[in-house]
């Protein structure tokens, strides 16, 4: 893969992450993220993926996985776990998203959550003008073929946020190309958030 | 009749290792007997072992080949003027997933077995008479403290790797929990921390099939020869647990072995020539107290609750955790039990449930899946992350 044609989603999310950090990806698909990271940075990583064949691809990159899907693979981590806790397109496929998200704080120091955003302008066209389930670069899917479970905007997870105590330090907007930085609700496609546990919520 | 050792690549014969010979370290010699977890002492104790591949200058590419119930140390290539390859000759040799141009790879008969390894039918030097029930009752732990002699012997430090699967993945397990800082990465493949009353019960059921038989002459049957009925469906349980359903509908469906119903009780279907021909080889090749011994071994396993990892401990051990879907004598939810108890720990693992429809036997058939993940888990651990190619970023 052509280092220009990779994700920006994942340069975002390789930037933040320091270098031995101890990382936990859930739904890591074939490693793409997780494999820069320990040839470049060294992290301790460790995989969850559901899929076999990728599976197969990831330990071919010497990564580490458990085959296990999300929602189930957190509650045998002890607390702090992890100095971050990967979430990127794959929160949207999780029923129990507050459970997840609780979860991941509690064994992470800190979550970074990656969805696309149902709010995007073109979304909103396809729905107003056409009358149609959007489909977009970010949510490819026909109707009858997502996994996605969840569909959210910018706003209601920022709301999301508020409401359950948890706190966003720092948050980017990804554009079809490069990042957004007005009126991300409507502008942006996918969102990156860096969440942590509010000081009076650590237990 | 269906041969078991049949593999879906048949790359057997070109990549084998050729001939082989079994060796034997005695240890525990008199007046410094093994004292095994019960409590007795016994001794010599020898162990049948073979090596395959070369062990390099700093002694750090050893694996230890563990093997499950009724298996013995050739685990790969052939023996001189014989035809059956190692039961693991699929796996092991050179460019397979145990890659003998690059690493030695041992494997030993455990301590209790009947394959050249000190057990119930070998002689009491004391007597002259074969142990029987004299022989102390042994446990998984007893079979991996026995190993542990033999790599002393062998003068490895630290093994690369323990693998094997069944009571071949009890005794990497077993490795982990007593020896921690000698195991650099562990593959324990369809197995259990613990064996389950289900199993349990296929066990008990196994033993009194074999103690029932007059034969068996309460463990004292050396003179007159094995109780064979009680062996051979003692066997014939064992390989109906191998099995599954799906993979017993394909091998044998209804198909009559003549046309039409004997209205008698002979064997009418496939499947019960198939496990009556099973049983009856089985008498031929496995001793009936060493069975005794070796599933009570392996009904004491329990390294729940923490006992795989000791508390305060932290260990550099790298897993490689494989189960199969339709393996419903140690089926998927157990090896995740060991996955809990490693992500209790932060142990680095991986952990693949493949799909076969060969029940239990799918460790010995399924071979390039596992040849896949084996083979690059164990590059890694050997070179660390040297892994070449260009993903990106």
């Amino acid at each position: 893969m052509e280092s220009n044609s990779i994700n920006l989603d994942h340069r975002i999310i390789y930037s933040i992450i320091e270098p031995d950090a101890r990382v936990l990806d859930l739904g890591c698909g074939e490693g793409e993220l997780l494999y820069p990271l320990v040839r470049d940075k060294r992290i301790r990583a460790q995989g969850i993926e559901l899929n076999d064949k990728a599976i197969q691809e990831c330990v071919k990159k010497g990564l580490s996985v458990f085959q296990d899907d999300i929602e189930n693979s957190l509650r045998e981590y002890p607390d702090n776990s992890f100095d971050y806790v990967i979430l990127n397109q794959s929160m949207q496929e999780v029923k129990k998203v507050d459970c997840v998200i609780q979860e991941t704080l509690r064994i992470g120091n800190k979550v970074i959550v990656g969805f696309p955003n149902f709010a995007y302008i073109k979304s909103r066209l396809m729905l107003f003008f056409k009358g149609k389930s959007p489909i977009t670069g970010s949510l490819p899917y026909l109707w009858f073929d997502t996994p996605n479970v969840r569909f959210l905007s910018i706003t209601d997870f920022k709301n999301f946020c508020v409401e359950k105590n948890i706190r966003i330090v720092e948050a980017h907007y990804l554009g079809e190309k490069e990042l957004v930085h007005l009126w991300p609700n409507l502008l942006a496609m996918n969102a990156i958030f860096v969440l942590t546990k509010r000081k009076n919520q650590a237990t | 009749m269906i041969i078991m050792k049949k593999t879906k690549n048949e790359k057997i014969n070109n990549e084998s290792i050729g001939v082989v010979e079994t060796q034997y370290y005695t240890f525990a010699e008199p007046g410094r007997e093994y004292k095994f977890e019960s409590g007795d002492k016994l001794g010599p104790i020898t162990l049948a072992y073979e090596t395959y591949g070369k062990l390099n200058k700093d002694k750090s590419n050893a694996i230890l080949a563990l093997h499950a119930l009724s298996g013995d140390a050739h685990a790969a290539g052939i023996h001189r003027g014989q035809d059956d390859p190692g039961w693991w000759d699929n796996m092991i040799g050179p460019g397979k997933a145990f890659d003998t141009s690059r690493y030695f790879v041992i494997c030993s008969n455990v301590v209790g077995g009947c394959k050249g390894s000190t057990g119930p039918s070998s002689l009491n030097p004391a007597t002259g008479k074969p142990y029987a029930l004299d022989f102390p009752f042994i446990t998984v732990a007893d079979m991996v403290h026995a190993q542990r002699h033999l790599i002393d012997f062998l003068g490895i430090d630290k093994l690369l790797c323990v693998a094997g699967a069944s009571v071949g993945g009890m005794q990497v397990l077993q490795w982990v929990a007593s020896y921690p800082e000698r195991v650099r990465s562990a593959i324990p493949i369809a197995t259990a921390l613990k064996h389950s009353p289900q199993q349990i019960a296929f066990n008990e059921v196994v033993r009194q099939s074999i103690m029932s038989d007059p034969a068996w002459r309460e463990g004292n049957y050396y003179e007159y020869g094995q109780p064979e009925k009680g062996l051979s469906v003692a066997r014939m349980i064992g390989h109906i647990t191998f099995m599954s359903d799906q993979s017993m509908e394909e091998k044998f469906s209804r198909r009559l072995k003549n046309d039409k119903f004997s209205f008698g009780f002979d064997a009418d279907f496939e499947v019960e020539g198939y496990l009556r021909y099973r049983g009856a080889n089985f008498v031929k090749r496995f001793d009936a107290n060493s069975y005794l011994y070796i599933t009570k071994a392996i009904d004491y396993f329990d390294l729940s609750g923490g006992k795989l990892i000791s508390h305060g401990k932290n260990i550099d051990t790298r897993f490689l955790i494989i189960s199969f879907k339709s393996d419903w004598l140690y089926p998927s939810h157990q090896s995740q039990e060991i996955v809990r108890a490693l992500k209790r720990r932060h142990v680095d693992a991986t952990y693949c449930e493949l799909t076969s429809s060969y029940g239990h036997d799918a460790f010995l058939i399924e071979v390039d899946e596992q040849t896949t993940l084996i083979k690059h888990f164990l590059d890694k651990t050997f070179n660390g992350y040297l892994v070449t190619g260009n993903y990106g970023i």
